[in-house]
């Protein structure tokens, strides 16, 4: 068994500032990562880091049109902690030596990004995530940070109280990918979960193949809430044969989306007469496919996408990896004639629920970047804002796990006990019918130590039943089950009817992963024992988002409903929590929080 | 209204061409090895036929191989894009990233290998340790001589020297450059192409000082370091991004000869 004061899960931006902040306050902190830290998703980011830097901008500027572009969803605490925050972690990013575009005076380069009223992002060209996450671990070699890699978590190590707001987290349970054995990792101080976002729940998504939601499904499991599931970004511009990501830098840069009619259509038809191209990303992508189920779509449906007008000196300048990703991945030279595009799953904006300083209800339990959920994005994220998230609730969650005294919290978390339950009828039984947690059994009166020796017992054993059953499936198969419909129904545009049949088809998918055996019997590397293990993350997240889908009747944000086309403030001001209770997912509410100490942000019609 | 302009509707490239005959398939010659299952103890080729289609890539194929026809193919892949550095392989007898090679390019039948020079895990997944250990080894992280000159005022950097940087700082950490160049096969100690590039890339950077310029030099060139190099561009032929390794040890090599020069 490994011990440390504080373990971080996950190696990408989030959590390698999680482990910097953690060490600067004292303690003894490990990253344990499925991946090597330099292979994380962070490191595909390419548009920027949103941050008011500049005179004539303001944090407050900053915290306003974040919350008309998370529609209202977002919490203000969480808003405000996050802008006021971002410009100090942004130049902590230029101190630590991040190499940032640079304006002729030599100072950190800010460009236009959508639905933002400054030009606050700064990047370093379209390729600043890749730069971000190589400077943070460079950070973490010098700081001589403990790094398991390629070790994969797959479960929690957590007390079984009856309530989830009493139980605590000990540690983790991890297979060594290298070798096949599970192992105890025991923190006497916290948790912190960091493993990103769920795209591999879609089948067309920006995402990276290890983008499989472990830290939210592991949460879930336990009893933590996750918050706002139905909020899925679909990026407008990724590339229609692979999901490649275009940055939104193309178009903050002047790029210009046509129809095959030749008009731009942002403007011509109406979709956002002011912004245009730059209206936010839920806008946009919308737009792009009703202009492709109108008839008015290229091929096999997609837009074009130009930026030869910018000219080749601009473009290699500020936009020079697109050149590359469209050459290499589309076959489409970008200089020369217009890129294919459409939208593609991207950002989860909900995620495990978590207050401003990274706590979920569970002692000891946190999470930071795209896995949690502080109410940061609400039903939209806008571009660049993703990136400073990491920085500050990254950091705020270390420090925290490591045991720096807080202010109490402004935002509540947990399963709370006088908030009502949606008592409603679903169309097939969900969750696992019952009675399953992942909690550690009898766990109320183990010693830590003890406990996660259970937590292990119980891996080893699921690891066993997985490489030696005798079902006939492959997860490959549910897998795709599971996308294919989170692709038909749960996507940009939803509606009720196609939500249910979703619920069905997951439900099916859960049924027939109890038949899912692993075909390769070997302990060494077996991406087939570890893929099988995500695809279980998968199902379940999947089945929260379209949950949530069903149960929001309005459309708001990236949540657009058929039946429902507007947005419903009276009653729907509030986030959508889901709980699973011994296999049985609740849903409940909780009202977004408008009010900081200062402002209280009026809800106003979004309009670019 | 905004100005309408022609996106050249008469060029729609990937969207109409004609899908391959339903027969023709692609055959991959894949590296196996499994030092716990009896049929793969012995390290052997396997081969596969692929249903190729426009656009596929090395990785698309294997992954179909995978899925399709033996979930036990193992090999290590993420972003999909070129960025995560993690499926770095011999293809064809060239390192390559396997998302980042189509498949029309090459001559069939594609034979697949893991990384030369590496201890291999299973199947195509090497051992990466000792190149992780030699990218630690050149100091890899920003260490200026100064305190930066405020909590929010940046260091400020001339965009000609983020430009003299800027190709350094794009490597992904795949390994292909030192598992082409035959010295850092054959010794172990020297440094190797990505590491010294590491150095480089904060050797080079103009906010780090004078005093940590010469230091990162010093290690740099020491016996294990920049004359090693037998400047034969392998490193720079196969870099999936494109940056000029070589040049870079060149440079370093030439700063260091006047640097010598100096005390006599």
């Amino acid at each position: 068994m490994y011990e440390h004061d504080v373990l971080v899960i996950g190696g990408g931006g989030a959590g390698l500032r999680a482990a910097i902040a953690a060490q600067e306050a004292g303690a003894d902190v490990a990253i344990v990562s499925k991946l090597h830290p330099v292979r994380s998703h962070t490191g595909a980011a390419e548009g920027g880091i949103n941050a008011a830097l500049q005179s004539g901008d303001s944090w407050e500027a900053h915290a306003k049109d974040t919350m008309k572009g998370a529609d209202y969803l977002a919490d203000a605490p969480a808003v405000e902690t996050f802008a006021r925050r971002a410009p100090k972690e942004v130049m902590q990013l230029e101190h630590w030596g991040m190499p940032f575009s640079r304006d002729e005076d030599g100072t950190v380069s800010q460009r236009p990004f959508g639905g933002l009223s400054f030009p606050r992002t700064t990047y370093a060209g379209a390729e600043t995530g890749h730069h971000l996450l190589h400077t943070l671990y460079e950070q973490v070699i010098k700081r001589g940070i403990t790094v398991y890699e390629e070790y994969f978590v797959t479960r929690l190590a957590v007390t079984d109280e009856p309530d989830p707001n009493d139980r605590t987290c000990h540690g983790v349970t991890a297979l060594d990918l290298k070798t096949g054995a599970v192992e105890g990792f025991r923190a006497t101080g916290g948790v912190i979960l960091a493993t990103g976002g769920l795209g591999q729940v879609y089948d067309h998504t920006t995402n990276a193949v290890a983008n499989t939601g472990d830290g939210m499904a592991m949460a879930y499991r336990v009893g933590v809430p996750l918050e706002d599931m139905e909020m899925i970004q679909f990026h407008p511009t990724t590339l229609p044969s692979t999901g490649v990501l275009i940055t939104e830098g193309v178009r903050g840069e002047g790029g210009r989306l046509f129809n095959s009619e030749g008009e731009r259509f942002m403007f011509e038809r109406g979709y956002a007469a002011d912004e245009g191209e730059l209206a936010s990303r839920d806008v946009v992508s919308r737009a792009e496919l009703t202009e492709i189920q109108e008839g008015r779509g290229f091929g096999d449906g997609h837009v074009k996408l130009d930026m030869r007008h910018l000219g080749e000196e601009r473009i290699m300048d500020r936009l020079e990896n697109i050149v590359g990703l469209a050459r290499h991945f589309e076959g489409v030279d970008p200089l020369e004639e217009p890129m294919p595009v459409k939208p593609g799953q991207h950002y989860a904006m909900g995620g495990i629920e978590t207050d401003e300083y990274g706590s979920t209800c569970i002692e000891g339990l946190y999470a930071a970047g795209e896995a949690a959920c502080v109410s940061l994005h609400g039903a939209n994220r806008l571009g660049g804002n993703a990136l400073p998230e990491l920085f500050v609730f990254g950091a705020e969650a270390g420090r925290h796990a490591a045991g720096v005294d807080l202010d109490p919290p402004a935002i509540e978390v947990g399963p709370d006990p006088d908030v009502a339950r949606e008592d409603r009828e679903w169309p097939t039984e969900l969750g696992a019918g019952g009675a399953e947690t992942d909690v550690v059994p009898d766990g109320r009166d183990l010693e830590p130590g003890a406990l996660l020796g259970e937590a292990v017992a119980a891996e080893r054993e699921r690891v066993e039943e997985l490489l030696t059953g005798d079902g006939d499936r492959g997860h490959v198969e549910v897998r795709e089950q599971v996308q294919e419909t989170m692709t038909a129904h749960v996507n940009v545009f939803r509606e009720g009817e196609g939500l249910e049949t979703a619920l069905e088809d997951i439900s099916d998918a859960r049924e027939a992963y109890e038949d899912v055996t692993v075909t390769d019997p070997s302990r060494t590397f077996n991406t087939d024992l570890q893929q099988t293990i995500e695809t279980r993350n998968v199902i379940d997240l999947a089945e929260v988002i379209t949950m949530g889908a069903l149960a929001r009747p309005e459309s708001r944000g990236a949540h657009w409903r058929a039946e429902h086309q507007t947005r419903r403030d009276e009653e729907w001001l509030r986030h959508t929590l889901v709980n699973w209770r011994d296999g049985d997912p609740e849903l409940f509410y909780r009202p977004a929080i408008l009010e900081s100490e200062s402002v209280t942000y009026e809800p106003e019609e979004r309009s670019y | 209204m905004a100005e309408s302009v022609d996106p050249d509707t008469s060029r729609l490239k990937g969207s109409e061409t004609q899908p391959q005959a339903e027969d023709e398939t692609v055959e991959l010659q894949i590296f196996r090895y499994d030092p716990e299952v009896e049929s793969k103890t012995e390290a052997h080729f396997e081969d596969f036929h692929v249903q190729p289609h426009e656009g596929m890539t090395v990785l698309d194929a294997l992954i179909e191989a995978r899925d399709e026809q033996d979930p036990s193919l193992t090999f290590r892949h993420s972003c999909r894009q070129g960025v995560c550095g993690s499926d770095a392989l011999f293809i064809n007898g060239k390192q390559r990233l396997g998302c980042k090679t189509q498949i029309d390019e090459l001559s069939t039948p594609i034979r697949i290998e893991p990384l030369p020079h590496h201890p291999v895990v299973k199947d195509l997944v090497v051992d990466m340790d000792d190149f992780y250990e030699r990218m630690r080894a050149v100091e890899p992280y920003f260490d200026p001589d100064d305190p930066p000159p405020g909590e929010l005022e940046e260091r400020k950097q001339s965009r000609e020297n983020r430009e003299a940087i800027k190709l350094s700082t794009r490597c992904i950490w795949c390994g292909a450059c030192t598992s082409s160049c035959s010295i850092a096969a054959d010794e172990d100690v020297y440094l190797g192409p990505a590491a010294i590039n590491k150095g480089y890339r904060f050797y080079a950077d103009e906010r780090e000082g004078e005093d940590r310029k010469a230091k990162r030099l010093e290690l740099l060139t020491e016996t294990d370091g920049v004359w090693r190099c037998q400047t034969q561009f392998s490193c720079t032929t196969v870099c999936p991004q494109e940056i000029p390794l070589t040049e870079h040890i060149q440079q370093l090599k030439r700063d260091a000869t006047k640097a010598d020069l100096k005390f006599w």
